[in-house]
């Protein structure tokens, strides 16, 4: 109990006065979650678009295997992504190992099954009548894709949140593929890991605190920027009309 | 304004629409009846160039709407078509309204008076600043039409306009598209499932069964002169009987129903095998020894006994057995009056003009 109650304050130490590892180490985590969830959403939204607007064989299949690996585990994508950018391996050459720009790359193959799936679903979940509608209204299939996925703008939102929940949380990757190397890659989650290791409560708490308030704050941001996109007020935020 | 030739639309092994001709004149409100899953739907679908025909061709003013996508987006653009279930998209009515003008790249400054224009024909003009999911339903199939409306289509397809809506919304919606049709000039094709709907709309109107257009005509010819007993039995004739025609002189035919002799107009000739086709509201029912209230352009007077009284609202179905059972339609008052009830005995006066007589294909 007294661990808790020590390492508690000790945390509102470490954050109130600023303390420059800590938030050495948070900036660093939402560099690299952040950059990842972009190229993430970037890749997911055109290619699950692509995926919903288009009929093809085997379409049910790769929707499967997508939702399949919403829950491939953080370790298998980071033995993954170090096999591929380790010295001997295909792409070796770029010394991406160890490095924030290896990490991004690493959660950004982590989070785009997740976020592409959740966008086709969110997609699926127009009502058919809507794309009837606009074609019928005189929608190029340009106009009309555009206006669908307008439509599944909050649901879009939530799937990028979610991706950027997953890359901001995992420890796999961003140990095997960062290394844990203090400030250099030393990130939110593998540094709690490792000063709770060492019994070092205070300050894995201080980055517990963090870690939800950097969640926090991006979520506000992004849903900020897609109402005001929208020019809508917040009362539609994620729940049925009145 | 549209023709459409051989039209059918297959999927899988199931022949959805089969064989359609039909012709859609300028200006006219032409409904489409029929019960649900005839395939009426898929036919407005075709005409809005949603889907494409299995076989067949549609013209729209003569042009071929085969042709690149493209060239039906063009002549889409002519047309405008108002769901069954109005899908409004999550933004204000002025903006749902717009969708069509903003798509054809009309220049903002002039979207926002025929947008307020078509939303002033609706009478929503009060709402337009309201998200449009927060709407009544009645309210979201007027903005379906006030969007359908704004782009001022030559052709204005209606799938069920007033299904699910209550009897004051369908009021409104009835009336808003006779005056679409009269003001505007718009043509006008509506499906409906609702027989007295589709009577009260239309100046043609075209039966839809099992995928096949079974007959068109006018409202006289659909109501009152059926092609068969299924359409005569979906434009609410109840009474159909079968007999053979015994005598014919000019027209005036005899005909013997189940030992009933029975006169009506037809030149079928003896011995045809003919149905017979009655609505309930053209019996009249009276009491024997009751002389005063016998028509005298009265053919028919048929004596029976009642079988059956359903309440309808505010008529009675009563059955009479006159050797083969008649439905007849009276209302609560008279019903009352002439103390109607199972077991009395009554006469059922028909004009021979009101029975369709219908040849039996042998």
């Amino acid at each position: 109990m007294s661990d808790i109650v020590e390492g508690v304050s000790q945390a509102i130490n470490l954050i109130v006065t600023l303390n420059p590892e800590v938030l050495q180490i948070a900036a660093l985590s939402l560099y690299i979650s952040l950059s990842a969830s972009i190229l993430a959403a970037l890749i997911s939204i055109p290619v699950g678009g692509f995926i919903h607007f288009h009929e093809f064989r085997g379409k049910r299949i790769l929707i499967i295997v997508i939702q399949t690996l919403y829950s491939v585990p953080t370790v298998v994508v980071g033995l993954l992504i170090y096999l591929i950018i380790s010295r001997s391996g295909p792409l070796g050459f770029l010394g991406l190992l160890f490095t924030p720009e290896g990490m991004i790359l690493g959660q950004t193959v982590l989070i785009i099954p997740i976020m592409m799936g959740l966008v086709i679903s969110a997609l699926s979940g127009v009502d058919k009548n809507i794309s009837d509608t606009l074609v019928s209204l005189g929608a190029t299939g340009f106009q009309s894709i555009v206006q669908i996925v307008k439509e599944a703008r909050y649901a879009i939102l939530s799937a990028v949140i979610l991706g950027f929940g997953r890359a901001l949380s995992e420890v796999g990757v961003a140990m095997m593929i960062g290394g844990n190397i203090r400030g250099e890659t030393r990130v939110l989650t593998t540094a709690i890991a490792l000063q709770t290791g060492m019994g070092d409560f205070g300050f894995s708490i201080a980055l517990g605190i963090i870690l939800l308030a950097v969640a926090l704050v991006v979520v506000i941001i992004l849903n900020l920027i897609t109402y005001g996109l929208s020019s809508e007020s917040p009362q539609n935020l994620g729940g049925p009309h009145p | 304004m549209i023709r459409i030739s051989g039209l059918s639309r297959q999927i899988g092994d199931k022949k959805i629409l089969d064989a359609i001709d039909l012709e859609i004149r300028s200006g006219e409100i032409f409904t489409l009846i029929g019960p649900s899953g005839s395939g009426k739907t898929t036919l407005l679908r075709l005409i809005d160039l949603l889907d494409f025909p299995t076989t067949g061709t549609i013209f729209f003013n003569g042009a071929n709407t085969a042709g690149t996508e493209q060239e039906r987006l063009a002549i889409r653009r002519r047309m405008a078509m108002v769901f069954q279930k109005p899908a409004v998209l999550n933004t204000t009515v002025e903006e749902n309204v717009a969708f069509g003008l903003k798509f054809r790249r009309i220049e903002s400054a002039r979207i926002t008076g025929r947008v307020a224009a078509a939303l002033d024909l609706v009478g929503l003009s009060h709402l337009s600043r309201r998200r449009a999911v927060t709407l009544s339903g009645g309210e979201m199939q007027r903005v379906a039409i006030a969007r359908a409306m704004v782009t001022d289509p030559e052709v204005l397809l209606m799938d069920e306009p007033t299904a699910n809506l209550d009897p004051v919304s369908s009021d409104t919606i009835e009336s808003l598209i006779q005056r679409i049709n009269t003001d505007h000039k718009t043509t006008i094709i509506l499906a409906t499932h609702d027989m007295a709907q589709g009577q009260r709309l239309a100046d043609r109107i075209g039966v839809m069964m099992d995928g096949c257009l079974v007959q068109q005509g006018t409202i006289q010819d659909i109501f009152f002169r059926p092609n068969g007993q299924k359409i005569a039995r979906f434009v609410g004739i109840d009474s159909i009987m079968t007999g053979t025609v015994t005598k014919n002189s000019d027209g005036h035919a005899v005909i013997d129903v189940n030992g009933v002799r029975i006169e009506a107009i037809t030149p079928l000739a003896p011995p045809a095998r003919v149905e017979l086709y009655l609505r309930p509201e053209e019996v009249t029912i009276s009491l024997p020894g009751s002389p005063d209230k016998i028509q005298k352009s009265t053919r028919n007077r048929l004596f029976g006994t009642i079988t059956k009284l359903v309440s309808n609202g505010p008529f009675f179905r009563i059955t009479i057995d006159c050797g083969f059972p008649l439905i007849a339609l009276v209302t609560r008052l008279s019903s009352e009056d002439l103390n109607l009830a199972i077991g009395t005995h009554v006469i059922a006066e028909i004009k021979a003009t009101a029975i369709h007589v219908h040849a039996v294909p042998s």
